[in-house]
């Protein structure tokens, strides 16, 4: 097997092409980088990956280091290559050090020119470098403040006066440019040209006058630019949706699930006292990659809305009423336990495509647990235009290989409620032809968009339950009005297009008064205890075949692939 | 981590003798001191409240928000003193400065501290960057209500006003410029 060495570490490679990150990061050396990115071509312009290399010859056997630091994420590995990064003092001083010739240690130690290299380069981006820390957005999670406090100088040389070139808030409608910040990496440059392929940014001058810009009349405005902020190491490019809105170092991370569409993005969900304040892209090579889109990460503010239904509701002559939920749950179960008996085959159980496959199950439980009867139906499938696929060329036609799909079904898991559905009766009945001769209806599981719930030809029966996140036309009709929640607001599981299903936990509490569907599922079925989703994802596990996959209690966080079957 | 026994130095407690076991001699070398007290010429009692006592300038009172040489709140809203400060009662909310201030591009809307939940340790004014909040001398702060203990940003300024005005509390640091993290480097 084709071994390198890092920092004296043997480290087994394998078949896969590295560069010297890559197989530094193997052997568990992590190597100071900027420019360089899994997704994105290999420039080696921000010098930080600088390491000390060398070969074996194959001839005779003898290692030869090269006289000079090289870029690390440029230079790849064979058998035999040894690498000495500027940590080689913090080796584990166990493992036999590498025959090294003695003109390399002339200098000094192994790791002496490569530890220099990474502070000379520090102190070199530090020249123009404003240090405005207190005030950045970025402070707290900068690479430039976390390398310069790693590897860098305390102090700066530099006597003459930093270039200020003037910030650019028109770069785009969504993205800020603090022009000052910006360390010249162009990773921004190079996703806008190979991952949404739209160019729309460009490096303008030459030298300490470089500045990132766009084209005139051609600001950044496609699908994914949201995703330049996530790349920028430093406080260049600012989100305006998040700018000056809290510290970093104040916000709670937990890993999610984009629910904007069937994509099912793994996301990070940044929160600080219950109020999510920022997405970002969570990498996931099953999901969907190292990006997100922007309707997804701009997508989270119909949580934090002030419109969202806030506590169960129940009509009462005529007119919707505040009920708690200690009144309401008795009542839905004795009015479906009645309609059930009366006219089994005449009561419907919509579930919502934005259900995960926990609450699904409790749900579909819950209804068959009534009569073999009841109908399960598939809720609206919210499905907007056609699939979005990146990178597009300059009249924004699709390019292969495709590297990013935004979809057109807007809903985070239709593939695993109807997988739910299957089950319990062997298919599924979409909403459009379960509309006539219905007594009750209960429709389970809210929608972030209002005009998702289309429900065209309905007619409301007199029993009819509404959960949903917002007011709609529909719930205008119903009998029971009931709030929802959000994804941010649950733990549970949802499986993308593609059968992968991934767990998620949660990140912000619901408003006081709103209950979680599962909750809601648990009480309807008359169960005592606490709701837990991972016991119910085991329950689901043992029940249906499908999912067995799930029964697990730690899955990996790349989420577990089902082969699906054809619905 | 544990203390590695190399580092303790253990301290054997001093034996005492027969006088000092009595007690009688240090009771009396105490009670030299407040009699001495009572004829002492130096010893004065301070006459509250109709005099009142000027605090050493490092008296750790009221905060204050202090302004800049164009009459503008000095912070830049950095949340620094919110986050050093032990008992949570700094609140900020910032926003991007107006445009025509042309040296910063932040600033806070509003700029809250609840003075009854403050413990006056002075690290928010350490941890500022651009010497925006300080500690006045002013020590007898009273209200009625809880309310009325909360100090926005106004309040704050007011502060300022009424303690520069005064000449109780001169601008201790850097009078009127925005400070280190807006310096332009040496040398220009």
């Amino acid at each position: 097997m084709p071994t390198v060495y890092v920092n004296d570490k043997p480290v087994e490679i394998g078949t896969q092409k590295l560069n010297c990150v890559q197989a530094a990061e193997l052997a568990g050396q992590f190597v100071p980088h900027y420019c360089w990115h899994e997704a994105l071509s290999v420039v080696a312009s921000c010098r930080m990956c600088l390491v000390e290399v060398g070969d074996v010859n194959p001839k005779d056997g003898v290692l030869t280091m090269q006289p000079k630091v090289v870029p690390g994420c440029q230079t790849p590995v064979r058998d035999g290559t040894t690498i000495v990064t500027g940590d080689y003092e913090k080796r584990d001083a166990s493992v036999p050090a590498r025959p090294y010739d003695a003109n390399y240690l002339k200098v000094g130690p192994p790791g002496t020119r490569a530890k220099k290299a990474q502070a000379d380069t520090l102190e070199g981006l530090l020249i123009n470098h404003p240090l405005d820390c207190p005030v950045c957005d970025k402070a707290g999670e900068c690479k430039l403040q976390d390398f310069s406090f790693k590897y860098g100088r305390s102090e700066s040389r530099m006597v003459d006066v930093k270039n200020t070139p003037a910030n650019k808030p028109g770069l785009s409608s969504k993205i800020t440019l603090f022009t000052d910040r910006c360390i010249m990496c162009t990773r921004c440059v190079r996703f806008t040209r190979e991952i949404s392929g739209t160019a729309e940014l460009m490096v303008n001058g030459r030298g300490h006058h470089e500045e990132i810009d766009t084209f005139p009349g051609r600001p950044l405005e496609n699908k994914l630019a949201g995703n330049v902020v996530d790349l920028c190491p430093v406080g260049a490019l600012g989100s305006k949706d998040f700018l000056y809105k809290q510290r970093v170092w104040y916000l709670k991370e937990s890993s999610g699930v984009c629910s904007g569409c069937s994509t099912g993005c793994s996301i990070h969900v940044d929160s600080n006292k219950d109020i999510v304040y920022r997405l970002r892209a969570r990498t996931n090579p099953e999901a969907q990659g190292h990006f997100i889109c922007d309707e997804g990460r701009y997508g989270y503010h119909f949580a934090n809305s002030t419109e969202r239904l806030q506590r169960p509701m129940a009509k009462a002559d005529g007119a919707l009423k505040p009920a708690p939920w200690n009144v309401v749950t008795p009542q839905l179960k004795q009015a479906f336990a009645k309609a059930a008996t009366d006219n089994a085959k005449s009561v419907i159980g919509v579930l919502s495509p934005f259900l995960t496959v926990e609450e699904a199950f409790l749900f579909a439980t819950y209804f068959k647990g009534l009569s073999a009867d009841v109908r399960l139906v598939l809720g609206p499938v919210p499905v907007v235009g056609q699939d979005d696929k990146y990178p597009k060329d300059v009249k924004g036609n699709a390019v292969e290989p495709t590297k990013f799909v935004i979809r057109a079904e807007k809903c985070p898991n239709r593939r695993g409620v109807e997988a739910i559905l299957k089950h319990f009766q062997g298919s599924v009945i979409p909403l459009a032809s379960a509309t006539t001769g219905i007594t009750a209806a209960w429709f389970a599981g809210g929608y972030p968009d209002k005009a998702a719930v289309d429900v065209a030809g309905w007619k409301s029966p007199a029993l009819l339950v509404v959960q949903d996140i917002f007011a709609t036309p529909l719930s205008a009709d119903a009998t029971f009005v009931l709030p929802a929640t959000t994804s941010f607001e649950k733990d549970g599981t949802y499986v993308n297009h593609a059968g992968l299903a991934q767990t998620f936990v949660r990140s912000v509490k619901p408003p006081t008064e709103i209950r979680t569907e599962l909750q809601l599922a648990f009480d309807m079925l008359g169960r005592k205890g606490l709701v837990q989703a991972a016991a119910i994802r085991a329950e689901l596990a043992k029940a249906v075949p499908f999912f067995a996959g799930l029964a697990a209690k730690e899955l990996p966080t790349n989420g577990v692939r089902f082969e699906l079957p054809t619905v | 981590m544990p203390i590695p026994e190399s580092d303790v130095t253990w301290v054997a407690e001093a034996r005492l003798g027969f006088w000092e076991q009595l007690y009688i001699p240090s009771m009396l070398d105490g009670l030299k001191t407040t009699i001495g007290h009572i004829f002492s010429p130096q010893v004065k009692t301070e006459q509250y409240p109709e005099q009142e006592p000027k605090m050493p300038a490092n008296y750790r009172g009221v905060h204050r928000l202090n302004r800049d040489h164009d009459n503008r709140v000095k912070c830049v809203a950095c949340y620094m003193c919110a986050t050093a400060c032990p008992a949570h009662c700094i609140d900020i909310v910032a926003a991007p400065a107006p445009t025509e201030w042309k040296d910063r591009e932040k600033y806070p809307e509003t700029f809250v501290i609840d003075e009854l939940r403050c413990i006056y340790c002075g690290m928010c004014e350490e941890a500022c960057p651009v010497d925006a909040i300080e500690l006045t001398t002013l020590y007898d702060l009273t209200g009625l209500s809880r309310e009325e203990m909360i100090f926005d940003k106004e309040k704050l300024l007011s502060v300022f006003d009424q303690t520069t005005k005064a000449g109780t509390d001169p601008v201790r640091t850097r009078a009127g410029r925005l400070g280190a993290a807006s310096d332009a480097p040496p040398g220009t």
